[in-house]
Order: structure tokens, then sequence, then C-alpha cells
């Protein structure tokens, strides 16, 4: 079979390489200073919003919880510095809406040195228990999906899980974040996939990680359990290789069908960081109360991979990385996938990877910029991951056709990775309007059957 | 204080369609060099007159509103380029500028400008120029004839509406025992097969040709090589053209050339190459554009064999142009997901 693993290529099909920009992949993790005052959204990830159990005027502890659950697609938050809870209020958050927060001044003078903790030993608890001690962590998926981890960590039966998939890709330009956490957390990775195999029955573990990160699988390597059933993979370095679909696809050569969870073909797909967080808190029963980004972008002075805590204002980390605040574009997240930040006063939360800064005036569009009608290069063709057409998808779009956008090409498939609109010569903003037909529709009622 | 939102992705391909474009035109260079110095300053004459008139079509349509693009998109800069290497090089000056204004007016303008365009506009031009001026379009003459550079082939000069001056007794009086006839024709009506290797590089023996096969060859393997153009479509234009006339030959071989003959005879070569490959009258998707090459290949075969005319490769990428939608329609990527699942490894 190795004759046609060669021929079909290591990796997913189509694709592409834009420049990495990792200038910050050999810097270590360094913490960040707390600022004078933290803002805790409640609602941080998908699920339910938590509800507050703290008072204004109450004096919290590092790590003690401010709001808990509300059923179980739901997590806690906890106080990311000991200090006063000074209002619980509306706060704008990166996209500009605003959502109830929990404001929190730092104690001045306080070394932060202590932390809120409720160890369980986990031997002793059964799988709900298990589960229950990651929901009390306040972990969501960090690679960007911010779904509540142990929620994810529930399989519905039918679906045998027989690999546990470990994504430690990071595809995304500028990031390093993931990179310096296997590097420098391999052991905590290890406690999280072993805690994950556990719930899921034990499958083997495949750690698939791009080759533009040696030392990361060398560190990997170096903790990897006896026994061999947790092993480490290199990957070839190829956006979008982060995409769950995409690592499964390379290190399995199975293919999620549309419309499915990855658990429908045998594979449970965790990025590194959930899993090193999720190993290092959930014994000790503490909060996720800070994560590793990285902050990067021509217009930072300081760029590096920064322990920041949670909540803190991203006014105030542009400022500690000599960042301007005007005239730039402030992205949450990787260049390809990330947001634009709307509103500088909102707070670090638990879904950001990474922050990059741009000069504006470098992303103003040069005259070799301008749009033009597509001229059918196929180009995008090539590289959709998907397998999609985004040619033909954006003539429908511009002529508002989502129902045949849907219908016959597929639309729903698209997962936004905007490998189309990197690609594009014409600089038609193909993934763009893929968003806002995907948007359109989901605002239609349901066609009848 | 202001901050810039832009939906992602927030980095973008160093290409563009004009860089695009301005890469075809560079590897174009090459090639109408070596066509003026086959036939010297008419050739020359040919490829500026054309290129100014697709110009002047391109302005004059943009001027009128309701066009995309722009001179500076190069787009039009091609479509002369590649209409005047189609033609004689003695084409008479005044239709060469008609068919440049014809193939910007009709292949481009009417259809929206760059992008909308269903056949190529360069073999529009030249489709009409074929049924307008059916004698001039077929009258050639022997490339590297002496005093090319400082003569006009006779034709050339030609007043517009009248009759062009008679270039075979022209050539004759110049050079003696030379054909006026293409290769192509010579085979058609005569029966006489030029040597492949002379096809190939339309070096010697005063071959009444276009540019060298061997030289567009290059050129594309440029382009090719740069991500401009998709290798696919000459692979199979010229794939599928060479096995149909394999597979011919043996039926009959006094009557059927063999398929090196058919590969680098005529405008085949151009035309897989340069034409055929034009982005937005091709198929976007891969299999449509083996699809889409192989229909020209086999097309250009059976005009040529069984046609009244000697060459086949225009009419076959425009009706492979025409089929083009229908193509796509077919031959839509498979989808991620619904290949039946084969486990390699674990």
């Amino acid at each position: 079979m190795k004759l046609f693993t060669f021929l079909r290529g290591e990796a997913f099909a189509r694709g592409i390489h834009p420049p990495e920009h990792k200038g910050t992949a050999a810097m270590p993790i360094t913490r960040v200073p707390f600022a004078p005052r933290l803002i805790v959204p409640l609602s941080q990830n998908v699920g339910r919003p938590a509800k507050p159990i703290v008072k204004v005027g109450q004096e919290v502890v590092r790590g003690q919880p401010l709001a808990q659950a509300d059923g179980f697609v739901s997590v806690p938050h906890h106080a990311p510095v000991s200090g006063v809870v000074e209002a619980i209020r509306l706060n704008p958050t990166s996209g500009g809406l605003w959502t109830e927060s929990v404001i929190i001044r730092a104690l001045p003078g306080s070394p932060q040195s202590v932390e809120w903790e409720e160890p369980v030993d986990l031997d002793q608890v059964d799988d709900a228990g298990l589960i229950a001690a990651v929901q009390r962590t306040g972990i969501v998926g960090l690679g960007g999906g911010v779904f509540p981890t142990h929620a994810k960590l529930r399989v519905p039966k039918e679906f045998p899980v027989d690999m546990l998939v470990v994504n430690g890709c990071e595809c995304e330009p500028y990031l390093t974040s993931d990179h310096r956490i296997m590097v420098e957390r391999a052991k905590d990775i290890m406690k999280g996939i072993a805690m994950s195999r556990r719930l899921l029955k034990n499958p083997r573990a495949i750690i698939g990680v791009e080759d533009n990160k040696p030392d990361a699988v060398e560190a990997l390597r170096a903790a990897l359990p006896p026994g061999g059933e947790v092993t480490v993979e290199s990957v070839p370095t190829k956006y979008p290789q982060g995409a769950g679909e995409m690592l499964i696809k390379t290190l399995l050569n199975r293919e999620v069908p549309p419309d499915a969870r990855s658990y429908s073909v045998g594979a449970y797909v965790q990025n590194v960081a959930t899993l090193a967080y999720m190993g290092a808190l959930a014994p000790r029963g503490r909060g996720f109360i800070e994560r590793v980004i990285t902050v990067a972008g021509n217009a930072v002075t300081r760029p590096g991979n920064y322990l920041v805590p949670m909540g803190t204002p991203l006014r105030f980390l542009l400022d500690y990385v000599g960042a301007p605040e005007a005239g730039v574009e402030v992205i949450f997240g990787g260049p390809m996938m990330g947001q634009a930040v709307a509103c500088l006063d909102a707070p670090i939360t638990k879904g950001v990877s990474g922050i990059l800064v741009f000069r504006a005036r470098d992303l103003e569009a040069p005259p070799s910029k301008k749009s033009f009608p597509c001229i059918k290069c196929g180009k995008c063709v090539e590289s959709c991951p998907m397998g999609l057409n985004p040619s033909t998808l954006g003539m429908l779009a511009a002529k508002r056709q989502y129902d045949t956008m849907a219908d016959n090409y597929r639309l729903g498939a698209c997962f936004e990775c905007g490998t189309c609109s990197y690609v594009c010569p014409a600089n038609i903003p193909l993934v763009q309007q893929f968003r806002v037909a995907k948007q359109v529709l989901r605002g239609k009622p349901e066609k009848a059957a | 204080m202001s901050v810039e939102i832009r939906s992602a992705p927030h980095i973008k391909a160093d290409s563009g369609v004009v860089k695009i474009m301005r890469n075809v035109v560079w590897s174009l260079l090459p090639i109408c060099a070596f066509y003026i110095w086959q036939y010297g300053i008419s050739a020359l004459a040919s490829l500026v007159v054309v290129t100014a008139a697709c110009l002047a079509a391109e302005e004059f349509f943009l001027r009128l509103g309701r066009q995309s693009g722009d001179l500076g998109d190069w787009s039009a800069t091609i479509t002369g380029i590649l209409l005047a290497l189609t033609l004689p090089a003695g084409f008479p000056l005044w239709m060469g500028a008609v068919a440049g204004f014809v193939a910007i007016g009709l292949g481009k303008a009417i259809f929206g400008g760059i992008g909308h365009n269903l056949f190529n506009p360069a073999l529009v031009g030249r489709a009409f120029a074929q049924a307008a001026f059916p004698t001039a379009i077929a009258t050639y003459t022997p490339s590297f004839m002496p005093g090319r550079f400082f003569e006009f082939i006779p034709s050339s000069l030609a007043l517009p509406f009248m009759t062009p001056a008679d270039t075979t007794a022209w050539a004759a009086s110049h050079l003696d025992g030379v054909s006026s006839a293409t290769p192509l024709a010579r085979w058609k009506f005569e029966g006489v097969l030029a040597s492949n290797w002379d096809l190939l590089t339309s070096l010697s023996g005063h071959l009444a040709v276009g540019p060298s096969p061997l030289l567009i060859l290059a050129c594309g393997a440029y382009l090719a090589w740069r991500g401009y153009l998709d290798w696919r479509i000459p692979a199979a234009v010229l794939g599928s053209a060479a096995l149909l006339a394999a597979a011919l030959y043996p039926l009959n071989p006094q009557h059927f050339p063999e398929p090196g003959f058919v590969l680098f005879s005529g405008g085949l070569m151009l035309g897989a190459v340069y034409m055929a490959t034009d982005m937005v009258t091709s198929p976007v998707t891969p299999r449509g554009m083996w699809l889409y090459g192989a229909l020209i290949g086999a097309l250009t075969v059976i005009i040529r064999y069984s046609g009244g005319l000697p060459e086949g490769v225009m009419y076959a990428i425009l009706i492979g142009n025409a089929a083009t939608p229908m193509i796509e329609r077919v031959t839509q990527p498979p989808a991620f997901g619904t290949a039946p699942t084969k486990e390699t490894k674990a």
C-alpha cells in the first residue's frame, strides 16, 4: 500500500502554502502583567452564558468561580486575578456587541500567587465525574471552535471512536502559541490525551504536527507514554491542514461526509492547547484563567508568545507589546480565518489564540488589488480543500442565487477557510460572499420537504 | 482613533489578473521576435496594426460604458498579438485592422468585456477574417525571403477594398522553386509532407508557416511553470490529436499524415498553448479541462482530414469554447467526503 500512499500524496488534496511568518516560533512563553481592571464576559463560547455567582463589591481570589455553568452545554468562568468585583454590567466584545461582563479591579500590590483550586483524584471518579471535572475548568475548544470541551467529550454511543486525532498543525500563518505549548508543555498534553482516551474508551491517538515544527515533534515524542498507543506524526505543512476534516484525511485517509461529525468516521479531533489545559487544570480543580496567545504582525514592536490573563483589556495588551491603537487592523486569530476586532475596549476571551496587528496602510488596496470580473482561471477550484467550485459559487452569489448555491454547488460544505479568496487573481471576495449567502439562507425558513 | 475592519482572509496571494496578462504578453514577445525574423517588416507591421486596432476597439467600447476592464489589463494586447500570429504575414494591413476591431467588438465587448466573453476574441476575429477575406487569409508567402527587412510583402499594403497584389509571382521572382503554399495545404492538395523537424523549428526550407512550434512550446512551458497557464489543456489537445492521428494513420498511410505532422503543422501548437488555454473561455474544473482539450484535439484532426480547408484548429477551439459551459456542468469536482473510505494507516 506504500506505493499508493506515494501516488496519492501525503496530505489532503489541494490547499495552499501562504507565507508562514512564524517569526515568534522560537520565543518562549512569557507572562503578561495584570491589567488594573479585567473584564470577564459571561458569554465567551458556544452554548448558554454562565450565571454570575458573585456580588458587586465582593472580594475574589484568583481562580475563584465568578459564574457557574447554566446547563450542560455551558461552562463556568473564573476570576483571572485576585481583586474586587467592581461591577457586573454590559461591556463591548471584539465583534462590537455588548454582553454582560464581570469587571474585576485587581488588588494593587497583590503578588497574585495564590490560586483557588479544588483538587480531585480523577482515578477515583467515574466518567460522568471526569466530564464534570473538565466542565468545572471552564475549558472550551481553544483552536477557535470555542465549543465546551466537556460536552464534546460526550460522544454518542452509536459512534465508536477508534482514533483520537490530536491537532498540532497550527496551519495559520503567524500563529505559534500551539507550537510553544507543544514544546514547553508536552507533559500536560499527554495528561489531556490520557483523560480523553479514557472517556472515548481507549482509542489509539495520533498527534499530527506540521513538519515546519520539528522541535515540537521532538518534544512530544520525548513525552509519549510507553505502550505505543499514542504516536506523533509529522504531516506536510499546508493550509488548511489544521481543519479537523483535513487532518483526519491526511492521517487516516478517512473523509468525513458532508453534514456529519468526525466521530461518524470513528475519529475524534482535539486541539493540543485544549488538551494541555485540560491535562493541567482538571486534576487540580483549577479554572481556565489564562492562556498562551501569539501576538504578532508588522505593527507590533515586541511580538511573542504571551501568557495572557483572560479578561485583559485589548488596549492594555496592545500597549504592552508596543502596538499603535489607531490606523491599524487588529485580528483575533490567524490572518486566514481570524476576525477583525471592531472595538478595542473588548477583553481577551477564551477563544483568542492569536492577536495580529497590521498597519492599515499595508492593507490598503493597491491598484493591482483592484477587483476584476472572474476570468475563470480555475485557481480557486484547484485550491479548495473541500473540492467545491468557488468560481461558479461566486458568480451565483453575485446574482444572489443563494438557493442554487446550496442545492447544486454544496455551499454548506464550505467551512470558510478563505483559500479561494486568498488565491483569486481577480480579487473577488469569494469566501466573504459565501458567508453572506449562508447567513441569508440561515435566516430563511426551511423549505417544505 | 480608528481601526480597520475587514472580513477574513486578511492576506492575499501575490497574483492578479494584470500580472497574469502581462506575463502572457511577455511570453509572447520571443514568439513575435522570431515571427518578425521570419517575415520581416510585414510581420512587424501586421503585429503592430492588428494590436493597435484591438486596443483602439477596447478603448472605444470602454468609452461607450457598461464594460469592465481597461487597456492597462493587457487583455486586448494579447488578443491583438494572437490574432496577428494566426494571420498570414502578408495579410493586408487594413483587413488586419478590421479583424482586430471585430475581434474585440464581437468577441468581447458585446458580452460585457473581460471575463464575460464566451469565445476566444482573437479567434472570433480570425473567423470573421476567414469569412470576409477568404482569399487573403489563404495566401501565404515563404518565410526568410531575401530583403524581408526592407521590403513589404506586396499584399500587406493593399488599399482598402482593392484586390491585393499577387504574392505568388512576387515570391517566385525573389526566390526560385519555393512554394507559397502552407505545409498543410501542400499535404491536403498536393500530397506532399514537410519534414517534422523543419516544421518543429520552422528554421529551414522557406516554409510558409507561422512561428516555430518549438518556440511556442518553450514559451508555454514557461507560463505553465509560473502558474499562468494550465498545462492540462495543451496536454489534452496535443495528446488527443496525436492519439487520433496515430489511430487513423495505419488505416490509410497514403492519405493520412503521421501524428508528428499533425502536431507540428498549421496552427495547432499556437492554438493548443495560447488559444485553447484562454482562461475565460475554457473550463475551470480540472476534469473539464481534460475533456475540453481532448475535444479540441479530436475536432482539429477530423476537420483537417475531412473538411474542405486544410486547417481546423480555429473551428475546433471555437466549438470547444461553445461546449465549455456544458463541460463544466458535467465535470464539477467530486465532493469531499463522498468518496468511499479507504483506510491506509492505523
